[in-house]
């Protein structure tokens, strides 16, 4: 059955859907020449010693010697596999329950819905910058509750350098779990309740069947919501700009913003190329072989 | 008086006719967006109007490293402004070797800029391959200490007359609950506040030797090593400063709530804005007491090359209207700053303002690292300062050497 389609269909697999052939060409075009074309480039300008302006003479691998030994790239990669860590799991962990505990047929769901994706709907600049006054020891959390008579209470974090990036990590998923919510909770609804009819029927507990049989029904709505959240993390940038700028010292220092400041207010485009082609090998690292298991496994199990 | 009344003649001359025959509204951009800086950015606005053009103001809000990539991306990308600061010195120089900017030369030469700028060091960084490329404004010197007098009244001592005595009243001060010394958060003022030092404790001679010559032994030093202990203090002594812009810590000290701030110059028009007299309710320090040196960086317009014609020749009133005795005057009252020209009036000037007339009227002047130094080996010292000043676990022999290692890398 299936030789018999692909040896009628063969000759004219080009010719077919031409319209949408057609109209995807711009779009080809855009990916091909300033994704990939732009890739290339900064990857091939890292190896030049390019100041403010691109240059074209090459120092071989200097520039990486200079990034893997400086304490604020190290620094800033460490800050990013912390807060990429604690991020993911926390978004998911709590996007996931709070989307369980929407879905139980509460009353005034619309209005928790909207109350929970609200933070999504500010920008990272201005989310650091509540945040900023938020855990500001002299306007905030700190001083409202000293106010409250506790006046030997601390906290605050983006002041200390051990635990700034904790600091931020606040921010960013009060940001971003309402989105995780509501994308689990889009696949919650997917489920058919026949599921749930028949693990009740079997006398199922409830957090045994989100946890064995939902979750695994869910594999697609999880890595939809997996790729968003890592990206989100990769990308982390004015979040930091907004609370700390970096402070206090280099403690909360990003690669993002260690790319920017190299490129832009350091005048030294080698070194920032080099580093965001680091970003770049990083992201592939994760992408690469999970974008093998998931399409090219799902191409020979179909 | 001859003279000065020979250039004013001279830049009315220069300035109508060609105001009367063109009038273009150039963009100017800047990061002169405090208090102090924005009064002074007015003057310069308002003599540019009377000439019959029009000003039209571009404040980059945020320091000069927020404002510089924006500046430098227009430019690079194909939409410059008509005019821009930069610090003189080598920020603007890519751009230049790129062909991006208008060559001054003529204006420069018609007004005599060679003979009119004191001091000379301003004229030639703005000049590379023997063209001038910028229009000066102002000098600027980091060599201050700005001390609060209620501060030192609060914690019952005597105001400090040098960085010795300062160190030694910090304990009084932190026991009368005020941060002896503000250091904003933002990474360039660690990285200033240790030049000051620098220049202060290790002398002229050292300072020209490590950042102009890039001499590695002697930054690593024992003359180095005792401005690290310095900066050591400084670093305990800022404890608590729990703010992030220079205006904010420089508030602090107006306010009494900090003892004392190492910061430019620029820092007097804050004082003034807020209505202080130096000498009663503050006291400044040039070369913080000890050795009266004073940088003479500064900023400078640079001309981006334009199109348009009309606007061209526009650019060119605006550069000898900067230059002009009653601008400078005027702006660099209001930003506390010193002018460019030495044959100007500053009867006006207060006591601080005074103190840098007189030490650059001596000649103790050394070049601000910003001349002396690129953006780049900049970033590496304000990525090692801002660690230094924040991490009290980093020792000063650990900073001495990656120091070292800037300086040995730096071209």
């Amino acid at each position: 059955m299936a030789g018999h389609t692909r040896g009628s269909g063969r000759p004219n697999q080009w010719l077919r859907n031409l319209n949408a052939k057609f109209a995807s060409v711009p779009m080809i075009l855009t990916a091909v020449v300033i994704f990939l074309g732009g890739t290339i480039w900064t990857v091939v300008y890292s190896f030049t010693n390019s100041k403010l302006l691109p240059r074209l003479s090459f120092v071989g691998l200097d520039q990486y010697e200079r990034l893997w030994a400086a304490p604020r790239w190290l620094m800033s990669v460490q800050n990013l596999v912390i807060y990429g860590f604690f991020s993911l799991v926390f978004s998911l962990v709590i996007g996931f329950v709070l989307a369980a505990l929407m879905d139980q047929k509460i009353r005034f769901e619309n209005t928790f819905r909207t109350i929970m994706l609200y933070p999504f709907a500010l920008s990272f600049i201005v989310t650091g910058l509540v945040w900023q006054w938020l855990l500001n020891p002299e306007f905030g959390i700190q001083s409202v509750v000293r106010s409250l008579g506790w006046t030997s209470f601390a906290f605050d974090p983006l002041y200390n350098s051990n635990i700034v990036i904790y600091g931020i990590l606040i921010a960013a998923l009060w940001q971003g779990t309402g989105l995780v919510m509501c994308l689990m909770l889009a696949g919650l609804r997917g489920i058919d309740e026949d599921i749930w009819k028949a693990t009740r029927v079997d006398g199922i507990p409830m957090w045994k069947t989100y946890l064995l049989v939902i979750i695994p029904m869910m594999r697609g709505v999880f890595i939809t919501t997996l790729v968003i959240i890592a990206s989100g993390i990769v990308k982390v940038y004015d979040l930091v700009v907004a609370q700390t700028s970096g402070g206090p010292g280099i403690a909360s220092e990003v690669p993002a913003k260690y790319v920017y400041d190299y490129m832009f207010q350091a005048q030294n485009l080698g070194q920032g190329f080099a580093a965001s082609t680091m970003m770049l090998v990083t992201v592939a690292i994760i992408i690469v072989p999970w974008a093998y298991l998931e399409f090219g496994g799902g191409r020979k199990r179909a | 008086m001859n003279l000065r009344s020979f250039a004013a003649a001279l830049a009315v001359t220069v300035a109508l006719p060609l105001g009367a025959a063109s009038a273009a509204d150039l963009e100017v951009t800047h990061w002169w967006t405090s208090g102090g800086e924005a009064a002074a950015v007015a003057e310069l606005a308002k003599a540019f109007d009377a000439t019959g053009n029009h000003w039209v103001d571009g404040a980059i809000a945020g320091a000069g490293s927020t404002a510089r990539p924006i500046m430098v991306s227009r430019i690079t990308g194909g939409d410059p402004m008509a005019a821009t600061q930069f610090n003189h010195g080598r920020q603007a120089e890519e751009l230049v070797e790129a062909g991006l900017m208008r060559d001054l030369t003529d204006v420069a030469t018609r007004e005599k800029w060679k003979d009119i700028i004191k001091p000379a060091s301003l004229l030639d960084s703005c000049t590379i391959d023997g063209k001038i490329y910028c229009a000066p404004v102002n000098i600027h010197s980091w060599q201050w200490l700005w001390l609060s007098n209620a501060a030192f009244k609060q914690a019952g001592v005597d105001v400090p007359k040098n960085w010795d005595e300062f160190v030694a009243a910090a304990p009084a001060l932190e026991k009368a609950g005020i941060v002896p010394l503000a250091v904003g958060g933002q990474a360039w003022q660690a990285a200033g506040a240790f030049d000051v030092l620098m220049v202060a404790i290790a002398g002229k001679d050292t300072f020209q030797k490590v950042f102009g010559d890039k001499d590695e032994e002697v930054a690593a030093g024992p003359e180095i090593a005792k401005v690290f202990k310095a900066a050591d203090d400084a670093r305990r002594m800022s404890k608590g400063t729990n703010v992030q812009d220079w205006n904010q810590a420089t508030n602090m000290v107006i306010t009494g709530k900090a003892g004392g701030q190492i910061m430019g110059d620029w820092a007097q028009g804050e004082f003034q804005l807020a209505g202080q007299k130096a000498g009663t309710d503050y006291t400044c320090l040039p070369g913080l007491g000890v050795n009266e040196v004073i940088s003479t960086g500064g900023d400078a317009f640079y001309f981006p090359l334009l199109k348009d014609e009309e606007k061209s020749k526009a650019q060119e009133v605006l550069a000898s209207t900067l230059l002009n005795p009653a601008t400078q005057v005027a702006f660099n009252l209001k930003k506390g700053s010193l002018p460019v020209r030495g044959d100007v009036d500053l009867t006006a000037a207060n006591d601080c303002m005074k103190k840098g007339l007189d030490i650059l009227a001596k000649g103790n002047v050394i070049q601000g690292t910003d001349q002396l130094l690129s953006a780049d080996s900049q970033k590496q010292k304000e990525d090692l300062f801002s660690e230094f000043f924040a991490n009290a676990s980093m020792t000063p022999e650990d900073a001495q050497k990656r120091f070292t290692d800037i300086i040995a890398s730096a071209e």
